[in-house]
């Protein structure tokens, strides 16, 4: 093993210009051997474009990358792995269709006289994952292992590439407590040879618990390195929002302000409701003004249970009234006629239209409700758009930008905006924070607690417990999919009086 | 709006460039003049005889913008032809007009029925819309063949060769029908919500779907309304020669409507479309068509020479190809510093960013905004 004091990487200067915006502007990093190394900023700091010129899919404008202490100019994805820096991106970009051996060694598969040898590419895969403590069956596709699987083979692929530099882009977000237990194990595994892990995360507290360094970015600029002993979560907070830093205190705390009066009727009123395969029946009933959070483990069966409010999935037993009159559950259209609005976990692939502009998105659910006869007039549109962009604070260059061009908060907030646009009755947030940066998530916390004060009912669903009990009156607890217990957040509950619930609630 | 008008003008370009080769190959080409009431010369039989082909580009726009695309237009072209025909001839009387809108009239619903029938295995039972169609696209050759008992059948009907010949203030009908279509679909389009949804739709169904637009029920109707375009067009070129030719009517025809629509960038992955590109793209097509014959191409390599300029506008469409020929061409461009030992011009990118990069107060969102 290299015994140098060399740096693993420094990069330095690095500027990178794009079309009207300085997306980096003499931001750098230094990555020792050994060591996790957190990259921390909001969306739009510049944490991503600083991972692609390390990883060489954008060329800098200026400044220089040195690795292993001599210079080197990266040239593509493939250049990097060549320089042992190895990626693993937040969106898993392997093949579900190629068995998990075929996915370690693409382009590197062991041969034998006739050609590629399948035998020793599922030894030499299945080695891989045992000296990593995984126990896989590598013949198998991929696609056949859930999402945090797939992560850590995308792991074992750099691992064979004998990577120096590890970068890990949010492999954390979509999964579970479990699993990001195994992943860490993972990451310390390698840090203990050597390798120097650069992670990126929205989620501080695994900062905290894996990393010792960090570098700040904000707006392109470097903030400093700093190790996690000489700042604390608050502090780094502060560093990067700059003058924001006030917001999440006026979230915290917020929510009990305005509790419903305990007797008001049910708006929405839902008994033996449940999918096969699904969710198990299950009943619930929310008040005006009541914000009930849905708490579990990825997997859990939330998703699966308010889909069949909204009518996403069609439910195979059980029924819904709002105010006292049946829902028909068969398309989102009646629940939406009722005042439902649901915002999905999948802001990509269930939310947004990413080639429609930032205004047609927002529009997009109203216009349905009226009808195709009835286009928007331009000027209500175009005060309605005008509107919502102020008051949710969503940074666009303009209303006729395309929304897939925005980050990931200003789309989330986006779809928000298209909901509240109709002033639901009942809106259902499926985790709207996900992957967002911590100003936005304020934001959002905040205007989820404001529309419940003017009397909205809301259903919220997140993998934060902090989050759930910030913002909920009631919290219901899912486990293996079914509904297990419903607890009143009046104060005396905390995180791990949930934690409990999940974890062996409703033993009764 | 505008980002939609520049990607025209390329294929503008090339229809001009087109239209100029003509002109010099023949140099009364853009020569009009009146005949007995009614416009004649080579920019009229390009629009006339490129009516059906636009009309089908039409309908094929709204299905491709939905995801889908409709093989079986040239078998509907063929099966709308011969119903026509084939009342036409079995009806007493073959001339009144009551016979020929009648016989008109059947044809079309049953194109509106095929193009229901695409829809039904295309967006209902979610067959993959190229191997639904494609059943439409043989069966409905072996049907307009069936009507037609394998014969050609000819009509001698003053009122239905009036529909491709005539004219009303001395443009053909077939034209006037075109730009009807294209002022219908238009209007219902751009200037009701239904051009949202429809683009809502084939950008992302899931999404279009959880907002509340009827995702199904627009593809159905998308496909019917291609039927139906379609099955005009069968009219049009069915009533040009008084006959029904259940082999060859329409033959390929859905090919060039589909590279109709691509040359008008709307793309086959769905989303965004455009009415006009779809327009251009129909006229350059069939202008090409009418190339091969004034410039006086052997017609053993008609097909070459179409391939060839339709390669030429698939490259000027590709960003990447443009950006490659105009490389050598920019001179003074911004430098593009290779990134590596030493990169040319640091100190004016040092120049050119305040010095106070640390502290970070002077509040650099401001300046970003």
């Amino acid at each position: 093993m290299d015994t140098a004091a060399e740096p693993a990487v420094h990069m330095s200067g690095i500027v990178k210009d794009f079309p009207g915006v300085r997306a980096l502007d003499g931001a750098g990093l230094r990555l020792e051997p050994g060591e996790v190394h957190a990259l921390l900023g909001e969306n739009g700091a510049g944490k991503s474009t600083l991972i692609k010129v390390l990883t060489g899919v954008h060329r800098p404008d200026a400044g220089s990358i040195e690795v292993d202490g001599r210079p080197v100019s990266v040239n593509g994805p493939q250049d990097a792995e060549r320089h042992g820096i190895a990626t693993v991106y937040q969106e898993v970009n392997l093949c579900p269709n190629l068995s998990v051996a075929e996915n370690v060694l693409l382009g590197r598969e062991p041969r034998g006289r006739f050609g590629i040898s399948p035998r020793r590419m599922n030894r030499r895969a299945a080695e891989l994952a045992a000296g990593m403590g995984l126990d896989l069956d590598v013949t198998r596709a991929l696609g056949e292992y859930p999402i945090a699987v797939q992560q850590l083979v995308a792991i074992l692929r750099a691992v064979d590439l004998d990577a120096r530099v590890l970068v890990l882009d949010e492999p954390t977000s979509s999964l579970d407590r479990d699993e990001v237990r195994i992943l860490f194990d993972l990451v310390e595994r390698l840090r203990s040879r050597g390798v120097a892990i650069l992670f990126v995360t929205h989620f501080l507290d695994q900062v905290y618990e894996l990393c010792r360094r960090m570098t700040v970015l904000r707006n392109g600029r470097p903030v400093g390195t700093f190790t996690t002993d000489e700042l604390d979560q608050r502090g780094l907070v502060g560093l990067m929002l700059g003058e924001q830093a006030g917001e999440l205190d006026r979230v915290e705390g917020r929510a009990h302000d305005g509790a419903p009066p305990p007797d008001a009727p049910p708006l929405l009123h839902a008994r033996g409701l449940g999918r096969k395969g699904g969710v198990a029946p299950y009943d619930l009933d929310v008040a005006p003004g009541q914000i009930v959070g849905l708490a579990g483990l990825l997997g859990s069966g939330r998703t699966e249970a308010v889909r069949l409010l909204f009518g996403a999935d069609r439910p195979d037993s059980g029924s819904v009234e709002v105010d006292g009159r049946l829902l028909s559950l068969r398309t989102p259209r009646a629940p939406i006629g009722a005042g439902l609005a649901y915002c999905s976990e999948d802001r990509k692939a269930e939310g947004l239209v990413a080639d429609l502009s930032v205004a047609d998105n927002l529009l997009l659910a109203m216009q349905a409700a009226r009808g195709w006869m009835r286009p928007m007039p331009r000027k209500a549109r175009a005060e309605l758009v005008e509107r919502y962009i102020s008051a949710l604070r969503i940074r666009t260059a303009s209303p006729d930008t395309p929304v897939g061009a925005l980050s990931g908060g200003n789309q989330q907030k986006v779809l928000l905006g298209r909901w509240l646009i109709m002033r639901p009755r009942l809106l259902i947030l499926d985790e709207p924070t996900r992957g967002i940066d911590i100003g936005a998530k304020a934001e959002v916390q905040r205007l989820v607690a404001a529309e419940a004060e003017e009397g909205t009912a809301v259903l919220f669903v997140s993998s934060e417990l902090e989050e759930v009990l910030r913002l909920s009156h009631r919290v219901v607890v899912l486990r293996d999919r079914r509904v297990v217990s419903t607890l009143d957040n009046d104060g005396g509950l905390d995180v791990d009086g949930v934690l409990a619930e999940i974890a062996e609630g409703g033993a009764r | 709006m505008a980002a939609q008008m520049r990607r025209l003008v390329w294929p503008l370009l090339v229809l001009v460039a087109l239209l100029a080769a003509n002109a010099v190959a023949s140099p009364g080409f853009f020569a009009v003049t009146v005949k007995g009431g009614r416009l004649y010369g080579s920019l009229v039989d390009i629009l006339h005889f490129g009516a059906p082909l636009l009309l089908i580009a039409l309908g094929m726009t709204v299905v491709i913008a939905l995801r889908g695309i409709d093989l079986s237009v040239g078998a509907v072209v063929a099966v709308s032809g011969a119903v026509a025909c084939e009342i036409i001839v079995a009806a007493g009387d073959p001339s009144s007009p009551g016979t020929v809108a009648g016989a008109v009239g059947t044809a079309l619903a049953l194109s509106v029925l095929l193009g229901l029938w695409n829809g039904f295995l295309a967006a209902v039972l979610r067959i993959q819309p190229i191997v639904a169609t494609l059943i439409l696209m043989v069966a409905g050759r072996g049907l307009a063949q069936l009507i037609t008992d394998g014969q050609i059948t000819t009509v001698t009907s003053e009122p239905y060769r009036r529909i491709a010949a005539g004219s009303l203030a001395a443009v053909p009908y077939t034209v006037l029908m075109a730009a009807v279509t294209v002022l219908v679909m238009w209007l219902a389009l751009r200037r009701t919500a239904l051009g949202l949804f429809v683009e809502a739709v084939g950008g992302n169904a899931e999404a279009a779907r959880l907002a509340g637009i009827r995702a199904t029920g627009l593809s159905v109707a998308a496909y019917a309304f291609c039927g139906l375009c379609a099955g005009l067009a069968g009219i049009i070129i069915s009533a040009n020669t008084g006959s029904a030719d259940g082999n060859n009517a329409g033959l390929w025809i859905e090919l060039d409507a589909i590279l109709a629509v691509v040359i008008g960038g709307t793309l086959l992955t769905g989303g965004r479309f455009s009415i006009a590109g779809t327009v251009l793209g129909a006229v350059i097509v069939q202008t090409l068509s009418t190339t091969v014959y004034t410039m006086g191409v052997p017609p053993e390599s008609a097909l070459v020479f179409k391939a060839v300029v339709v390669f030429v506008v698939c490259l000027l469409q590709s960003p990447r190809f443009r950006a490659q020929v105009a490389a050598p061409f920019r001179r003074g461009g911004p430098p593009v510093p290779a990134g590596g030992a030493g990169p040319p011009a640091p100190e004016e990118e040092d120049g050119a960013m305040p010095t106070a990069t640390g502290d970070g107060r002077p509040d650099p969102r401001e300046v970003r905004r």
